[in-house]
């Protein structure tokens, strides 16, 4: 597949990071000319699946290295994002993507990072080995329903 | 954590934005309030939060639990329109009460 762009960033799995993945996605996708809500959706799916590596596939080491891939296709209206890491992976995907499951309820965690990326992207993949690591693909197209005038008033 | 108290009820400034990150200082900090000054109402002010993910949700979710032990209540106050479909969706706010301006 060729892309019209691409960039990728690798960096340390610390909670410091999870705002920077998603503000550099973010300033990535501007050149796709998108409305505040589908930025805003994208940035809340990488949250999601950088947290997951972090919290899930490294069980909170910092020293593991966490890879986003976006890919914009030359249409402009599609990006691709892939959020990999080479962590502890998950055992059952298809258990792991239920809703309210969790294997952090210590942590209070919700049980709905998966759900929130499917709600939010078009399209959400996860591939995944034990003891391997986990790739998670998500596919957004943008300018469905271009919404000019929440973008008016909500840009400055 | 930014927060105030009042008799019993606390209230949470949240950030702009609530991730994994920050949501572990405000855990923290909330429960050892709660527990100190026998809170009974947690009030999350989303005023200056633009962004929130799941993170956030099991921020509520865990305050709930504990509140509601003790017979209180936990409200969501100047959520957006973007925050108010959050909450919405992750199914929260059918244990918290989201109180919108003109409400009462």
């Amino acid at each position: 597949m060729e892309y019209f762009n691409e960039m990728e960033v690798v960096f340390d799995s610390r909670s410091e990071n999870e705002g920077f993945a998603r503000v550099a996605v973010a300033a990535f996708m501007t050149q796709m000319d998108p409305v505040l809500e589908e930025v805003a959706d994208v940035k809340t799916a990488v949250s999601e699946a950088v947290t997951n590596s972090i919290i899930h596939g490294y069980e909170g080491r910092t020293s593991g290295k966490i890879t986003v891939w976006c890919g914009i296709e030359k249409d402009k209206k599609t990006i691709l994002v892939t959020v990999k890491d080479q962590g502890v992976g998950i055992e059952n995907v298809e258990q792991a993507m239920e809703p309210l499951y969790t294997t952090r309820p210590d942590m209070d965690r919700s049980g709905m990072g998966f759900a929130f990326m499917e709600a939010f992207m078009d399209e959400v993949q996860v591939e995944s080995v034990p003891g391997k690591g986990t790739m998670v693909w998500m596919k957004k197209t943008t300018g469905g329903e271009k919404k000019e005038a929440v973008w008016t008033t909500q840009s400055h | 954590m930014q927060y105030q108290i009042k008799e019993n009820c606390l209230t949470i400034f949240l950030p702009a934005e609530v991730d994994h990150h920050n949501a572990e200082e405000i855990k923290r900090e909330a429960d050892k309030v709660i527990e100190e000054q026998h809170i009974k109402y947690v009030i999350f002010d989303f005023g200056r939060t633009n962004f929130m993910d799941s993170s956030g949700i099991g921020v509520i979710m865990g305050r709930y639990r504990h509140i509601f032990l003790l017979g209180g209540e936990v409200w969501a106050i100047h959520t957006s329109e973007r925050m108010r479909q959050i909450l919405n969706m992750s199914g929260v706010t059918k244990i918290i009460q989201i109180y919108e301006e003109g409400m009462m």
